[in-house]
């Protein structure tokens, strides 16, 4: 088998999808045409986690790093470079997992100008799984805003009444922090072309290889660490994602908290830690207080919403609060906490809202009061909704526990923080969870039935069902594996 | 049968009904009726992991523990848990515990819950339970340990909101969740706080790391711990959602929050006794269950409810258990923890058949549209002192709202439920502590732990907590006989149109388990004999040879300097049975015979402020709503949601109207020369970074 391909063609494969889905001359020739693309690309990308072998994991080097002709001319060491590592593996696996996942969601959902939405549907987990495997930074820049194009479309298009504003303010908000991000990664090739005396260079091992005065590393890092902690969001950069989230449709909202949101902690780990690493540590505090700070602010203020989707968007502040800690603890404990929990926030906050989508199509509401007593009129959407705010509160046994329990068993360890006291307060979120998550439990779907259109409501059908097991199983016990690229950081 | 196998089946097969009763129907709904195969299945599965516990008991070598490691769970730097069991002394006489009283507990439901559109989910839900409980005793690792702690947390939440339909069974479930996780809270900082300095969860690493720890983080890991053990196991200050909890139905009142479940933080306490013993928070854990078991003891006094009476009486028991521990005598606590399971199981199982009863008569009122729903049960107060003799023994018919659980409409039903009344009595007994019944031995093992502790080592403390058990044990003695004789004694006093009504008794498949339990509630005491009759008889205390570090066993004691002379202890016994005798005594005359259930009002009208204080639960609820929820919940709502549209979205917003109003000014420098793009460009650069980098530097 040959992996290095493997790897372009589960990357491109949506790509090509999405030309066919364009030209189908219907929406329905369009959406199954999406669904084959999204399960082939599964189906392939599972070569890829048979293929790879976390006992060799443990070095730098991804494994199946393929390295094409140069784009550029002599001088410039531009590659087009993708690999598998243990870091990226299990989101690549997540990405092409929702991709049929979401398509499912849009079954009945989307009814207009089919064609279009599956073909940018496809293009945005293009550019989402580029950005996973691109070991060249102007290569991952380049899938970085390709995801911008498509999501603006369906966010614009597609969403609710205030989607325009959204769209735009989802757009301009990631494209000025992007933006800085190019600039940085144009100097830092130079940088290192001067400081290596070799040529301008973006290939990330190389960029690894050099070592930058620390002086120098912190203002490119705050650039990086900017474009990326817009992206995740991080406290205070947050205020666009409560909009993107629920003015855009179920499935445009279960790509962005599922792997949207992991391209900015991603970022992070694969090229903030490693390459800046003086400098994320000095900052290493500076995060640690802003994640600390969304996790409980988040949460609270996901505590006070009464739009169940907009409580889940603030809910992935919340969670990805936790995500940040754990990168910027640096003990080993802590990272691959984070690395786990960027996968099991993409499954269990992806699961929630594609129950909130699965209301809204139902009843046209996202208002918690205009339900309640739902267990009664439909037990199998109850029993899944449950199932989902238990694993996204972090229960034991449920996926959600131990990404956060190893996040703060390292963070609270870290010798970089310093800062047990911090992490107490960041514990303090596991409280809140269930505070902000049951509520919504009560106020939906307990209490009396009370409503005639609540009565008659439909259960889950099987192909809704058929999209929420595969969210609803626990990951394999290979999530624990994964050893991420920056380890002789921790 | 290799242990590794008995100890996979038992945790399994109990993992494995759950899934049978609550997956399987939930799809195909003509399984949801299957009465008997769910109940039989439910039942079976925690009736077959108890024969292969007792197999294990059975064959188990004194003072052996074993290791069944089944594979990893997590893994990364330092930390490596695998899901690991331990078999040993303490863990197998917990798994006896959870496995035979839940399984009694089982067979009541299969009676009790009998045409409840749920049946299937509330054998699910009950399974899983039992699979939890199972992971919380037999975990060979803290974070196992807390995989079942957190896990009977959520099957409580999902029992006591079972009857959803009524949202204030839900808000009581929200509340025990959110109370418990904030005992969690504190128990995940516990093992962080280990993690660090010992760099292992197990609890090998940790019992052989007591010494090697620094005082300081010795103290506040016991602290932190134990402060999860108040949320679990309902002390102060997180007691609060136990009463609540009652909105369950019965027999998850009796498994869950009084046999199993709320003895979890006892358990831990004495997995961890080493720790604790090195610990300088012996005295806090003493005192905080001293002051639980009284305060609940005096709410307990003045409830109406018999399922309340018997919550607050739990919360009560359960600060008894941690006097013990308090005091270093864990395997005392433990001995209680079993007594307590029996009488207090039974207790509540009898309420459930009394409520059972009480439905009847509910339903023949409603037949007769005769039930006021005008008043709230809060309103009503207890009856006055005034009228005649007769009248103030059984006002008839009762005025207030009708209530299957108010004891004040009833009366008088042990002629009806004859098994429902022995064995209440027999319980009532037991947990008085009438001579020669399970609670007589375990509660006065308690006392005098605490006595000795005081005398041996010049606790002050321990003599104040002695004085407040003592005085807590008149008043269980009370409470407890009140509320036998208001419910089965004197006449009914529910409401004239249902006179002549014969309340049933239950069902044998409920009776049954009722004298299951009242057997070990009367018998199970003598496996703890005190130490005086050691020497008169030779007898010796087996649950201290079979727990106790000194004989080999897992639970290790505070070593006294002194111990108490026999005469002394022999004086302690005689006082302890002379107050039990004496309460239940007072209550039955005052009660029974003299003044009847206005005694209540006699009580009231004599303690004045305090009996409203009792009465209203010392208004803890009501404080913490106005100091904690509503400041928390309002200020999220009125202050950060604002904070966050208005000023944090409102500065992004802004910044982005004042670029675009800018840009229609800076349009005249839009020279097309590519040199001062790029000027303009860095300038911004420049600065943009430099705002960035100020916290940065200045950090």
């Amino acid at each position: 088998m040959n992996v290095p391909l493997l790897t372009s063609i589960v990357i491109f494969l949506p790509l090509g999808g999405a030309g066919l889905a364009a030209l189908a001359s219907r929406g329905r020739s369009a959406k199954w045409v999406a669904l084959l693309t999204t399960g082939a690309t599964f189906v392939l990308s599972l070569g890829l986690w048979l293929g790879y072998d976390p006992a060799t994991a443990t070095t730098q080097a991804p494994q199946l790093a393929d390295t094409w002709a140069s784009w550029f001319p002599p001088g410039y060491d531009v590659k087009y470079s993708v690999g598998i590592d243990g870091l990226n593996i299990l989101l690549v696996m997540l990405t092409t997992l929702l991709g049929p996942v979401v398509v499912l969601s849009s079954w009945h959902y989307i009814g207009e100008r089919r064609q279009a939405y599956y073909a940018l549907l496809l293009v945005l987990q293009t550019g989402v799984t580029g950005v996973f495997c691109a070991f060249d930074l102007l290569l991952f820049y380049f899938f970085f805003e390709l995801t911008l194009i498509p999501m603006y479309f369906i966010i614009g298009i597609w969403g609710g009444e205030e989607r325009i504003y959204a769209a735009v303010k989802f757009v301009i908000y990631t494209l000025v922090g992007s933006l800085l991000m190019l600039v940085a990664i144009l100097f830092l090739g130079y940088a290192a072309a001067e400081g290596t005396g070799a040529v301008f260079t973006t290939d990330w091992y190389e960029l690894l290889a050099f070592n930058m005065p620390a002086a120098q590393q912190l203002w490119l890092f705050a650039l990086f660490a900017l474009a990326f902690s817009i992206k995740v969001p991080l406290f205070p950069l947050h205020t666009w994602l409560p909009d993107a989230h629920v003015q855009a449709p179920t499935g445009g909202s279960v790509i962005l908290a599922g792997v949207l949101l992991k391209m900015g902690t991603y970022g992070l780990v694969r090229f903030c830690l490693p390459i800046f690493p003086a400098a994320a540590q000095q900052a290493a505090l500076v995060f640690g207080v802003l994640a600390v700070i969304g996790i409980i602010y988040g949460a609270l203020v996901a505590r006070a919403q009464s739009d169940a989707k907009k409580l889940v968007a603030y809910s992935s502040v919340s969670h990805l609060g936790f995500v940040v800690l754990g990168i910027f603890a640096f003990t080993t404990e802590a990272m691959q906490g984070a690395v786990i929990q960027m996968v099991n926030h993409g499954i269990s906050t992806g699961a929630l809202f594609l129950m909130v989508g699965m209301l809204y199509e139902r009843r046209h509401t996202r208002l918690m009061a205009d339900y309640g007593g739902l267990a009664a009129s439909v037990p199998v959407l109850t029993s899944f909704a449950v199932f989902s705010v238990l694993a996204s509160a972090g229960l034991p046994g449920l996926n959600g526990f131990v990404g956060e329990f190893m996040i703060l068993l390292g963070s609270f360890k870290s010798e970089v923080l310093g800062a047990p006291v911090l992490v107490a307060f960041a514990t303090l979120g596991v409280i809140l969870a269930a505070v902000y998550l049951l509520h919504m439990v009560y106020r939906t779907f307990f209490g009396a039935l009370d409503r005639q259109e609540n009565r008659t409501m439909r259960d889950m059908n099987v192909r809704e069902v058929a999209l929420m097991l595969p969210l609803s199983c626990r990951p394999s016990r290979r999530s624990a594996r994964p050893r991420p690229a920056g380890r002789r950081l921790t | 049968m290799t242990t590794d196998l008995a100890v996979r089946l038992i945790l399994l097969l109990p993992l494995a009904g759950a899934v049978f009763c609550g997956v399987l129907p939930l799809f195909l709904s003509g399984m949801r009726q299957r009465e008997g195969l769910i109940g039989s299945v439910g039942t079976g599965a925690v009736a077959v992991p108890f024969a292969l516990a007792v197999m294990l008991f059975l064959g188990s070598h004194h003072g052996d523990a074993h290791i069944a490691e089944f594979y990893t769970w997590m893994a990364a730097g330092d930390l490596s848990i695998s899901f690991a069991y331990r078999v040993d002394a303490l863990s197998l006489l917990m798994t006896l515990i959870v496995t035979g009283v839940g399984g009694v507990i089982h067979l009541y439901s299969v009676g009790y819950m009998h045409g409840d559109e749920g049946y299937w989910r509330f054998f699910a839900y009950l399974n899983l339970f039992i699979f939890a409980m199972l992971n919380l005793v037999l975990a060979n690792s803290l974070p196992v340990l807390f995989l079942g702690w957190e896990g009977v947390g959520l099957c409580s939440y999902l029992l006591i909101g079972f009857w959803y339909r009524e949202i204030s069974n839900t808000a009581a479930a929200n509340k025990a969740f959110i109370v418990n996780r904030i005992g969690d809270f504190a128990f995940l900082l516990a093992m962080f706080l280990l993690f660090r300095e010992v760099g292992s969860l197990s609890f090998d690493a940790l019992l052989g790391a007591a010494d090697g720890l620094s005082q300081a983080s010795l103290n506040w890991a016991v602290l932190l711990l134990f402060v999860g053990a108040t949320g679990k196991s309902a002390q102060i200050p997180l007691f609060v959602w136990l009463p609540d909890a009652m909105a369950g139905p019965t027999p998850v009142s009796a498994l869950i929050h009084a046999a199993t479940m709320v003895t979890s933080g006892l358990y831990l306490l004495a997995r961890l006794s080493a720790l604790v013993l090195a610990s300088q928070v012996m005295g806090l854990i003493a005192v905080v269950g001293a002051l639980t078991a009284l305060m609940a003891a005096t709410i307990a006094l003045t409830q109406d409810d018999i399922k309340k009476v018997l919550a607050y009486s739990t919360v009560s028991q359960l600060g008894y258990m941690f006097m013990a521990a308090g005091v270093g005598a864990f395997f005392v606590a433990i001995f209680h923890v079993l007594t307590h399971a029996f009488f207090k199981g039974c207790l509540f199982l009898c309420s459930g058949s009394v409520i059972h009863g009480m439905h009847e008569v509910e339903h023949e009122l409603e037949h007769q549209g005769d039930v006021s729903e005008e008043h709230g049960l809060e309103e009503a107060e207890p009856h006055g002192v005034e009228g005649e003799k007769d009248m103030r023994k059984n006002p008839l018919p009762y005025d207030g709202p009708f209530d299957p659980q108010d004891m004040r409409t009833m009366g008088g039903l042990a002629r009806y439920m004859p098994s429902t009344r022995w064995t209440y009595l027999l319980s009532t007994f037991a947990i008085s502590g009438i001579p020669l019944f399970s609670g007589f031995f375990s509660k006065d093992e308690i006392l005098f732990k605490t006595f000795e502790y005081g005398y041996s080592g010049g606790h002050a403390w321990a003599w104040a907590v002695w004085a407040v058990g003592v005085v807590t044990a008149l008043l269980t003695a009370l409470y407890m006989m009140r509320s036998y004789v208001l419910t089965f004694e004197g006449t009914p006093r529910w409401p004239r149109s249902a006179e002549g009504l014969a309340p049933h008794e239950s069902p044998a498949t409920m009776t049954i388990p009722l004298w299951i339990l009242a057997a070990g509630a009367v018998g199970m005491g003598f496996i703890g004999l005190p130490a005086a009759t050691t020497e008169i008889f030779g007898v010796e205390n087996w649950i201290h040879h079979y727990l106790g570090a000194p004989y080999g066993g897992p639970v290790a004691e505070a070593e006294l300097g002194a111990h108490v002379p026999m005469v002394i202890e022999w004086a302690l016994i005689a006082l302890g049975a002379t107050i039990a005798v004496g309460g239940v005594v007072f209550a039955w005359t005052h009660y029974g015979k003299k003044e009847g259930i206005a005694y209540d009002g006699i009580l009231a009208e004599r303690l004045g402020g305090l009996y409203r204080l009792w009465r209203g639960k010392y208004f803890v609820d009501e404080g913490y709503d106005k100091g904690v929820v509503q400041p928390i919940i309002g200020g999220s709502k009125k202050g950060l949601a604002p904070f966050d549209a208005k000023i944090v979205d409102g500065a992004v917003n802004g910044l982005a109207q004042l670029t675009s109003g800018a840009s229609g000014v800076l349009r005249y420098i839009q020279t097309g020369i590519v040199q001062n793009y790029a000027l303009a460009i860095a300038l911004g650069v420049v600065i943009v970074v430099g705002l960035m980098l100020l916290p940065v530097v200045l950090a």
